[in-house]
């Protein structure tokens, strides 16, 4: 539990959760531990243990047997010991199949783009626009400039709240009336990050569900007018997924990358009870990284995603 | 809706086939099987468990009919088992109070707002209720302005005190306001929350306490994972509240979440929410739902769907005229109409009974008979009215009016010929098979009869 004590902005907040309500939770890995004790390898109740844990951490079946099998494997090869190196082995195994490093700061992008062109893709209500607005002000903190696209021309109110952000954040932001192309909204917002010499675009979407086509098809066309300023833009497609969301997140990536060649991950609402699971398995199928995460509803609840962190987390450790 | 999980109980159900009768060993795999396919579908791990010991135990303790095989008997106790799970029949909403209070619960992004505006115009529209819509939601960057532009789409008054940042004196100030001014029926939109969160927790209860509202309503995503069995529980433990609104079903989630949420709290689902637009709402049948998720197809919502928006006499005359052979292309411009008008194509077809699987990698766009439609608009009344009419100079003509390939002038009118038979042999001996194909799955449509 100490996690999110040291890591997380929400500190009282998570304490109290942990002594109320979700006490169990917190002793999963202790659960864990105690059905190891005395035992010479890794047995039946130690692998149904895990697979409780994991399973209810919306890992999923396929990624939680895939663990498993390559905890078994390793207990093999290395000649189980005990308790405290299955503690570590399990790290492992699951931060191994989470792509990528943990990057260095908010500024670790290729910044020989100018702008570096980041659009925002995910499912309705995930978190998007506040994620921008976090990622904004965590960018212009960096001393970066960031200018604001609003793309999401559809939801009711979507751009009033992507200003109330680019005010708080004090970025400028580019948008047209409510109902108008999202495309031509993004093509201007690229105009208008080129003449201003700004180091970021950040492209707001609206939030669709992945089995629309035409929708998934709107997103195709945007990239493509962009495009016509930056070849290589957008070069960031970044994929907002709900920590709370099951096993459709999986069916949410595979959909997105389809359209949209998503590059990295963004999870969002981590400092509820939701462990965000399923990202190991997105992780690991799609080769794309999870770089974000959105513990809070302030500017500053925008965290750059440490594998290690998350993956204590999943034990409520 | 829930393809995938009937995909999965297929295959376990098959595994049974074959078996004599249901014993310890031959069930064993297949609930395994299905434990694992309700847990692939985010039901909670527990619940799942729970679940699959229940059946087991009234499927070995049920007497197995020589007629029935044990894959149908297991079904059937599985079907039994779900709808009991997610709660008996449909459950109305409360509206005595005067006026009725109904207050809106939830995590960020589950789809509050939306579904505020959806019931407004669900009770405007359906219920004759004079709805007042009360902008509750004072953190969240721009929500009420998104609750104005909702109430002013569906034709109902939006109440909010932009300078006011107190929940509680805005629902009791909107209150007051509904009382002075004849609306029988206020609908109080909230913050999202994490249920961890004791301040906003204690400020909704403090709402909630003020307003004493006829009908709390927790809005949940039914792509929700594990977590619904926490945040279910957590706001029912502060709200007591009255009923689920289970929103973005129109994704392809296998939504488990709908059967947790029942279990964990034991409150009714009483609405789903099924698309952007302020129209996709659906009232909520255990049964139905049970259906679709074991693949038996949601046979009654779509004749019920069916019902309300076909033209009975057209039904009739359309039924005559396939009788003598004599179905022309101004009734099937009719019947694509009526097709129409009863929502996305892809739903529809989703929920006829084995239709589900076939569809899953199929993508139907709404305007896929766009061109069909153009075609046919392109044809002279003596051409629809007789087809045989149509030559090849013709087709040409008809091909440039709809700004069509010759190529799909002339695949239609195959396809018509094609349909035409079909129709013929359905008026046939055709008919006695379609009937008892359709007896398993809860009975023909009443029109079809």
């Amino acid at each position: 539990m100490g996690l999110f004590g040291n890591l997380f902005s929400k500190e009282p907040k998570k304490e109290k959760l942990e002594e109320g309500l979700e006490k169990t939770k917190t002793s999963l890995f202790t659960k864990l531990s105690k059905a190891v004790a005395g035992k010479s390898k890794v047995d039946d109740e130690v692998l149904d243990e895990l697979e409780e844990i994991l399973i209810t951490a919306d890992v999923g079946l396929d990624t939680t047997v895939k663990i498993i099998d390559r905890i078994e494997e390793r207990v093999a090869r290395d000649k189980y010991l005990g308790t405290a190196e299955l503690n570590d082995i399990l790290r492992e195994e699951i931060a191994d199949l989470l792509q990528g490093e943990t990057q260095a700061d908010f500024k670790a992008f290729d910044a020989s783009h100018k702008p570096y062109v980041i659009m925002v893709v995910g499912v309705n209500g995930v978190g998007k626009t506040t994620t921008i607005g976090k990622l904004a002000h965590k960018f212009k903190q960096a001393g970066l400039k960031v200018v604001l696209g609003a793309a999401d021309t559809f939801r009711a109110a979507a751009v009033d709240q992507l200003t109330i952000w680019s005010e708080r954040v004090d970025v400028p932001i580019v948008k047209q009336a409510m109902g108008s192309d999202p495309a031509s909204v993004a093509y201007d917002s690229l105009q208008s990050a080129l003449s201003q010499e700004a180091d970021v675009l950040i492209i707001d979407t609206a939030g669709r569900l992945h089995n629309k086509v035409n929708l998934m098809n709107e997103l195709g066309k945007i990239k493509r007018v962009m495009q016509k300023l930056v070849p290589d833009a957008p070069h960031e497609v970044l994929l907002v997924l709900d920590a709370s969301t099951g096993q459709n997140a999986l069916e949410q990536a595979k959909q997105f990358t389809k359209t949209t060649e998503v590059t990295a991950l963004a999870l969002t609402k981590l400092d509820g009870t939701a462990k965000g699971g399923v990202a190991i398995g997105i992780s690991d199928q799609l080769q794309i990284p999870v770089k974000y995460i959105g513990v809070g509803e302030q500017m500053e609840d925008l965290q750059i995603f440490n594998k290690r962190a998350f993956v204590d987390s999943l034990f409520g450790e | 809706m829930f393809d995938s999980l009937q995909d999965k109980l297929d295959k376990a159900f098959h595994v049974l086939k074959g078996h004599g009768q249901i014993s310890e060993v031959n069930v064993a795999e297949t609930l395994k099987e299905i434990r694992r396919a309700l847990v692939d579908a985010d039901v909670s791990f527990k619940i799942a468990k729970q679940f699959t010991n229940e059946v087991k135990e009234k499927a070995l303790g049920q007497e197995v009919l020589t007629s029935l095989k044990p894959g149908q008997v297991l079904t059937k106790v599985v079907h039994d088992q779900m709808v009991d799970l997610m709660g008996g029949t449909a459950a109305e909403l409360n509206l005595e109070g005067k006026p009725a209070v109904i207050l809106m619960a939830g995590l960020q992004g589950s789809g509050k707002t939306t579904h505020s505006g959806k019931l407004a115009n669900y009770l405007k529209r359906k219920k004759s209720r004079k709805v007042l819509l009360v902008a509750g939601d004072v953190y969240r960057p721009a929500a009420i302005d998104q609750l104005k532009v909702v109430g002013e789409q569906v034709g109902v008054e939006v109440y909010t005190e932009e300078d006011n940042k107190n929940p509680v004196a805005i629902a009791q100030n909107a209150l007051k306001h509904a009382k002075e001014n004849g609306f029988n029926t206020v609908i109080i939109d909230t913050a999202g929350r994490l249920a961890i969160d004791e301040q906003m927790m204690s400020e909704i209860r403090n709402v909630h306490s003020a307003v004493k509202p006829d009908e709390t309503l927790f809005v949940v995503d039914a792509m929700t994972g594990q977590d619904a069995v926490n945040t279910a529980k957590a706001f029912n433990d502060v709200l007591d509240y009255e009923g689920v609104i289970l929103t973005k079903l129109d994704g392809d989630t296998r939504g488990g979440a709908a059967l947790t949420v029942r279990t964990v709290v034991n409150k009714p689902i009483k609405f789903i929410g099924t698309g952007e637009k302020m129209e996709a709402l659906d009232v909520f049948h255990p049964s139905r739902m049970a259906d679709r998720i074991l693949g038996m197809g949601d046979v009654v919502s779509l004749v019920e769907r069916a019902q309300e928006q076909f033209d009975e006499e057209e039904a009739r005359k359309v039924q005559k005229k396939i009788a003598k052979n004599k179905f022309d292309f101004d009734d099937f411009l009719g019947q694509i109409k009526q097709i129409k008008k009863m929502g996305n194509v892809k739903d529809l077809m989703g929920m006829i009974p084995g239709m589900g699987k076939m569809m899953k990698n199929v993508d139907i766009d709404d305007d896929a008979f766009k061109g069909v439609e153009a075609i046919i608009q392109s044809m002279t009344p003596e051409e629809r009215g007789n087809p045989k009419l149509i030559n090849g100079s013709r087709r040409r003509r008809i091909a440039k009016g709809a700004g069509k390939d010759v190529k799909e002038v002339n695949q239609l009118l195959k396809q018509f010929g094609e349909m035409s038979k079909m129709m013929k042999m359905m008026q046939g001996g055709g008919a006695k098979k379609m009937a008892q194909m359709m007896k398993g799955a809860g009975g023909m449509p009443p029109g079809m009869r």
